[in-house]
C-alpha cells in the first residue's frame, strides 16, 4: 500500500486548473433555476484559490440541492435525506486535508437534518455548508417546507401553509460554538461570489444561507424580492463580506454591522421586515472538534502496536 | 498495609490447614447481591479474577437493576453479581446457585423468583436488619426469613454490618471487600493473590484506602474461617503457561477495535452497548483513536460512514433501537459499497423492551431490514474471545469486502466475563495507510469482477479518482442509473460478493457425533449452554450433538448436508417463536424462531425450534431437558 504524499505542493506548481477542471455533469436543474448560479459561483471560487480537484468532497443529502456534487468534477458523497452534516463530519474527522463542501437545502437541512444541522454547527468542523434555500420541496413537487411563507398554497397545504416559517438565521446564531452565519441571495453574482469565497475561506464550519429562486414551484416569494429591492437589507463592515464596487448602489437599505457582535446578529436576523444580506456573525476562535478528532492521527503502526499491548497488559491475569 | 500482619494472618501454615479441612468440589455458582452501589460487582468481579488467577474456569455475569436508583430494599433493586466457578473451562452462567451473600432479604427476593435458587442453596445473610430502628423493616425481615426456610434454603444470618463497623464508619463502602474475604476462606482463595487484586483496584487512591479494604479483607476472611462451617476446595485445572486476559465481552469489543487499526468509533449512548464506548473513551488514544458522541443514532453511523468513505474504515456500537435508526444508513452502506464495522450489542426487544436483559431478536432484523436487497456480512460472536477477534475480522472483510459487516453480540456476552488466551497482535492487524497514488483513469469507481462482484475503491485525495458516491441506482461509472438494466447489474455484483465470501468459509464443525437422533443448532451467546446441555443429554445415552454457527451472512457452507444425516434438526434461541401447543397454532401459521426461519428457508429442511424470551440467559439445566424432551420424542417414534 501507498504511504500519504508528504508534499502536494511540488504538484500544485505543475497544475493550473480551470473552471472547467471543477465541471461534472450537465446540469439537470430546471431552466431559471437558482441553483445553476450558485454552482458556477462554487466553480469560480475552486478555481481562484486553485483547490486540488481530488481533495475537494461535496457532500450532500437529497433534493434539488443536493444534486450539486454530480455537477462537480470532484470527490462527491450524494447520500440520504438529511443526512449530508454527519457524514461531512465523519469525512473530515481523520482526514484534515480534504477540502469539505456541504449542499443541503431547506427540506434537507431545516427539516429532516434539523438535528445534525444543530449539532454541526456546534461541531464547528472546518467545512463550508450552502443551504439552497428556496422555500419549498422542489424535487417532491411543491410541499410546504420550514420556510415557506404562510399562507402560500402547496400541495399539502393547498389552504395556504399554516405555520409562520422557521427562522434559519435565530436559530443558527442560537447554537453554542457557531463561528460562521451568512445570508445571501442567488441573484446577486459579485456578492454571492464574495459571500461564498469568505465562508470557504473560514476556519470551521461556515453556514451560509442562499435565498434561491425556485420559478417552478416557488416564483412567488423570490420574484418579489427581486424586483423590489428595498425587502434587502445590507451588512456592511469591514470585517465584514467584501462588497464589490458598485454593487452597494443595489441596495437601498444597508447598515454597519460588525460580525463579531452576537448580540446585534441576532437582532439583525430576528427583524423579518427585511431580509438580511451578507455576513451576520463570524467568530474565528471558537473551538474546532476536527482538532480534538484527528488527534493521534500521526501515530505510526509500532506505537499503535505497544499501546494495543498496554492495553492488553492491564487485561492479563 | 503492613506486611507483617498480612503473614501474621496469612501463613502457610495456615492455608495449608485450611485446605485440609475443605471439601474438595468440582464447581459452584455464587451469587453476591445488594442494593445498587454497594459494590457487590466489584466484589464479584475481584472473586472471579483471583479464580482465574488460580488456574479455575471462570464466567461471571452482573445482576443488573433496569433503573438507576431503584428504591433500596427492594426486590427490583437487585444488584450484584453471579461467580461459575470450576476446575475446568466454564462457558455460562449455569444453573440455580450454591452460595449467595445477600446485603439485604428483599433482594433475595427477586432472584428467588427469577429462578435463580433452589432448596440447597447456601444463603449467607446480613442481620443488620433485624435489629433496624424501622418496625417496618424489622417486620419485613422476619417475614421475608419465613418466607425463605419455606422455600427450603440453608439461611445463615451474619453480622456483616456490625463487623465491618469496627474497621469502618460507613460499610456502604468497604462491606463488599469484607465479603471478598468470607468468600476467599470459604473457597479456599489464594489470599495474596486478592489482596494484588484490591491493591490494583485502589491504584489511584491513596494508600490509606488501600489499607483499609485490606483490612476489610483480612477482617472477612478471618470471621469467615470462625464462624462459618462452609469450606470448599476447587482446584483450579484449566491452567495453561499461556499467558490469559480475563475481561468482558464489551470491553473485548473495545480492545477489538484498537486490535484492528480502526481509528473512529461513532456511538450514541445505548444499552447494553455503551460500555464498549466507555472502555475505548479511557483506552482509544492509546492508538491514537477517537470515539465520537454523535447527537443521534443515525448521526453516528453517517459520522462512522463518512470517516470509512474518506478511506479510514470506521465503527458504530449499537443496540437493537439503534440498528432500527440505522438502517437506512446500513441499506446506503450496503448499495454503495462503503466499508463499515457494525456491533449490535442485542437486547430484549421488541421497541424499547428490556434493555438491560439479554436477547438474539435481531437476526431478522439486520439481515433484512432494509429497502431493497441489501447484502452485508453479518457475524455472531459466541464467545468473550470472539467479541474480540470478530472486530478485527470484520474490518478485514468490510475492507476487502467492501461491504458493511454487522457483528451480533449480545448482552450476556456484553457483561459476562471470562478469562481467554491473550491475542498476539501484530502490526498487520492494522489497516494500511490511506492510499493516495492516483488512481487508474480507465478504471471504473465500480469496476465489478463478474465471478465475485469485487471492485476497487478510489478514495478522496487520489488523482483522477474523483466520483460522486450516491444512494441511487448507478452504474459501474458511479453515474445515476434508471434504465432497465443498470439497478439488476449492480444488485447481482453486490450479491455475488456474498457467495465470493461464502466460498471461503469452512464447513462448520459438530459438537458430538456427525450422525444421529437430534441435532440442536444454535448461534451467538449460547454456545456454552447448548454443547454443556448437549452433554448431558449424550452422558445420558441420547444420540443428540449440537452445531454452533458464527457466520449467519453468507451462511456456512454444507449445513443442508450436515442435517440430513440427523432424524431430526432444531434451533435453540432466545427471540421468540410460537409454541406449538399454543391456541390457534398449527404447523401452517406457526412462527418460528428467527434462525429457524432462516435456516428452513436455506436448506428446504423441516427444522423445529424452541426458544425463550425471558431476558435471561439460558441455563444448561433447562436446556439439557428440553433437549432430551425432544429427542425422547424421536426415540419413542422409532
Ligand atoms: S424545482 Fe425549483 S429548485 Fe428544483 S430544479 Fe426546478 S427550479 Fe430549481
Amino acid at each position: 500500500m501507498f504511504g500519504l504524499k508528504s508534499d502536494w505542493s511540488l504538484d500544485t506548481n505543475d497544475r493550473y486548473f480551470t473552471l472547467d477542471d471543477y465541471a461534472g455533469a450537465e446540469p439537470r436543474w430546471c431552466t431559471g433555476c437558482g441553483d445553476l448560479g450558485i454552482l458556477a459561483t462554487i466553480h469560480r471560487v475552486c478555481r481562484e484559490a486553485q483547490i486540488l480537484p481530488e481533495k475537494i468532497v461535496s457532500v450532500s443529502g437529497i433534493g434539488c440541492s443536493s444534486r450539486l456534487p454530480h455537477y462537480m468534477h470532484t470527490y462527491g458523497f450524494h447520500g440520504l435525506h438529511g443526512r449530508a452534516l454527519p457524514v461531512a463530519c465523519g469525512v473530515k474527522s481523520r482526514r484534515p486535508d480534504l477540502d469539505v463542501w456541504v449542499a443541503t437545502g431547506d427540506g434537507d437541512c431545516f427539516s429532516i437534518g434539523a438535528a445534525h444541522w444543530v449539532h454541526a454547527l456546534r461541531y464547528n468542523m472546518d467545512m463550508t455548508i450552502l443551504v439552497f434555500d428556496n422555500g419549498i420541496y422542489g424535487l417532491t413537487k411543491k410541499q410546504t417546507s420550514p420556510t415557506t411563507p404562510e399562507e402560500y398554497q402547496t400541495n399539502t397545504h393547498p389552504g395556504g401553509a399554516i405555520l409562520p416559517p422557521l427562522n434559519p438565521l435565530t436559530v443558527s446564531l442560537g447554537v453554542t460554538n457557531v463561528s460562521f452565519v451568512a445570508q445571501m441571495v442567488d441573484w446577486n453574482p459579485p456578492l454571492l461570489y464574495e459571500t461564498i469565497k469568505a465562508a470557504h475561506d473560514h476556519k470551521g464550519t461556515s453556514f451560509v444561507r442562499i435565498i434561491q429562486r425556485c420559478p417552478v414551484y416557488m416564483e412567488q416569494m423570490n420574484l418579489d424580492m427581486m424586483d423590489d429591492p428595498a425587502n434587502l437589507l445590507l451588512l456592511k463592515h469591514e470585517n465584514g463580506i467584501l462588497v464589490p464596487e458598485g454593487v452597494d448602489r443595489l441596495f437601498e437599505n444597508q447598515i454597519e454591522h460588525d460580525p463579531m457582535n452576537l448580540a446585534n446578529a441576532m437582532a439583525v436576523a430576528a427583524d423579518e421586515s427585511k431580509m438580511p444580506v451578507g455576513l451576520l456573525y463570524r467568530n474565528p476562535d471558537a473551538l474546532c472538534y476536527d482538532e480534538l478528532s484527528n488527534a493521534g492521527l500521526d501515530m505510526i503502526d509500532e506505537e499503535k502496536l505497544a499501546g494495543v499491548n498496554d492495553a492488553l497488559d492491564s487485561f492479563t491475569i | 498495609m503492613n506486611d507483617i500482619a498480612v503473614q501474621q494472618v496469612f501463613s502457610d501454615d495456615d492455608e495449608l490447614q485450611a485446605r485440609d479441612s475443605a471439601e474438595s468440589i468440582r464447581e459452584h455458582i455464587v451469587e453476591i447481591v445488594s442494593d445498587s452501589g454497594e459494590g457487590a460487582q466489584k466484589c464479584g468481579q475481584t472473586f472471579g479474577i483471583v479464580g482465574a488467577r488460580m488456574g479455575n474456569g471462570v464466567w461471571t455475569v452482573e445482576i443488573i437493576p433496569a433503573e438507576i436508583q431503584p428504591p433500596a430494599r427492594t426486590p427490583d433493586g437487585a444488584s450484584g453479581i453471579r461467580i461459575r466457578l470450576g476446575e475446568e473451562l466454564m462457558t455460562n452462567m449455569g444453573n440455580e446457585a450454591n452460595l449467595v451473600v445477600a446485603f439485604n432479604e428483599q433482594v433475595l427476593r427477586a432472584r428467588i423468583a427469577s429462578g435463580a435458587y433452589n432448596s440447597k442453596t447456601i444463603v449467607l445473610l446480613d442481620n443488620m436488619w433485624a435489629s433496624d430502628e424501622s418496625e417496618d423493616i424489622r417486620t419485613e425481615y422476619s417475614e421475608a426469613l419465613a418466607e425463605f426456610t419455606d422455600y427450603g434454603l440453608e439461611v445463615h444470618e451474619l453480622p456483616i454490618q456490625e463487623e465491618c463497623l469496627k474497621i469502618v464508619p460507613d460499610p456502604r463502602k468497604g462491606k463488599n471487600m469484607f465479603v471478598l474475604g468470607m468468600l476467599s476462606h470459604i473457597y479456599s482463595r489464594d489470599a495474596d493473590k486478592a489482596l494484588d487484586e484490591i491493591t490494583k483496584i485502589f491504584a489511584r487512591k491513596s494508600e490509606k484506602i488501600i489499607s483499609t479494604n485490606h483490612e476489610l479483607f483480612k477482617a472477612g476472611y478471618l470471621f469467615a474461617k470462625e464462624n462459618i462451617e462452609h469450606h470448599f476446595e476447587i482446584v483450579g485445572k484449566a491452567q495453561t503457561d499461556k499467558s490469559m486476559v480475563v475481561m468482558s465481552g464489551n470491553q473485548a469489543v473495545g480492545l477489538g477495535v484498537m486490535a484492528s487499526g480502526m481509528e473512529i468509533v461513532a456511538m450514541y449512548p445505548i444499552t447494553p452497548a455503551t460500555s464498549a464506548s466507555h472502555y475505548l473513551a479511557d483506552d482509544f488514544h492509546r492508538v491514537g483513536g477517537f470515539v465520537h458522541q454523535a447527537e443521534d443514532e443515525i448521526a453516528a453511523i453517517g459520522f462512522a460512514i463518512g470517516a470509512s468513505y474518506a478511506g479510514k474504515t470506521a465503527c458504530t456500537i449499537t443496540s437493537g433501537p439503534g440498528i432500527a435508526l440505522k438502517t437506512e444508513m446500513i441499506s446506503l452502506a450496503a448499495m454503495a459499497e462503503i466499508p463499515l464495522v457494525i456491533v449490535n450489542v442485542q437486547r430484549g426487544g421488541p421497541s424499547t423492551g428490556l434493555p438491560t436483559k439479554v436477547e438474539q431478536g435481531d437476526l431478522l432484523a439486520t439481515l433484512f431490514g432494509a429497502p431493497g436487497d441489501s447484502p452485508k456480512v453479518i457475524l455472531a460472536a459466541a464467545t468473550i474471545s470472539d467479541c474480540f477477534h470478530f472486530v478485527a475480522l470484520s474490518r478485514k472483510l468490510a475492507e476487502s469486502f467492501r461491504i458493511p459487516v454487522i457483528l451480533l453480540t449480545d448482552a450476556n456476552l456484553a457483561t459476562g466475563v471470562q478469562p481467554f488466551e491473550r491475542p498476539d497482535v501484530t502490526c498487520d492487524w492494522f489497516s494500511a495507510p490511506v492510499d493516495q497514488s492516483s488512481w487508474d483513469e480507465s478504471v471504473l469507481a465500480y469496476d465489478w469482477d463478474e465471478e465475485t462482484g469485487l471492485s476497487a475503491r478510489p478514495i478522496p485525495g487520489m488523482r483522477n479518482g474523483e466520483y460522486v458516491l450516491t444512494g441511487l441506482a448507478h452504474n459501474r461509472n458511479a453515474k445515476i442509473a434508471y434504465d432497465t438494466t443498470s439497478n439488476q447489474e449492480g444488485c447481482d455484483m453486490r450479491s455475488r460478493k456474498l457467495a465470493a465470501l461464502g466460498r471461503t468459509l469452512n464447513v462448520p464443525e459438530i459438537h458430538g457425533d456427525p450422525e444421529g437422533d437430534l441435532l440442536v443448532v444454535g448461534w451467538g451467546s449460547t454456545l456454552g449452554t447448548i454443547e454443556e446441555a448437549t452433554d448431558v443429554a449424550r452422558e445420558n445415552g441420547h444420540k443428540v450433538s449440537s452445531l454452533h454457527l458464527r457466520f449467519l451472512s453468507p451462511m456456512e457452507p454444507g449445513l443442508e448436508e450436515i442435517f440430513k444425516r440427523f432424524k431430526k434438526v432444531m434451533t435453540i434461541e432466545i427471540n421468540y417463536s410460537d409454541d406449538p401447543k399454543a391456541p390457534l397454532i398449527t404447523d401452517e401459521n406457526r412462527r418460528y424462531a428467527q434462525l429457524a426461519q432462516v435456516l428452513r428457508a436455506h436448506t428446504l429442511v423441516d427444522i423445529d425450534c424452541w426458544s425463550v424470551v425471558s431476558g435471561h440467559p439460558l441455563q444448561p439445566g433447562n436446556i439439557s431437558r428440553v433437549i432430551i424432551d425432544h429427542v425422547t420424542e424421536i426415540e419413542g417414534g422409532k
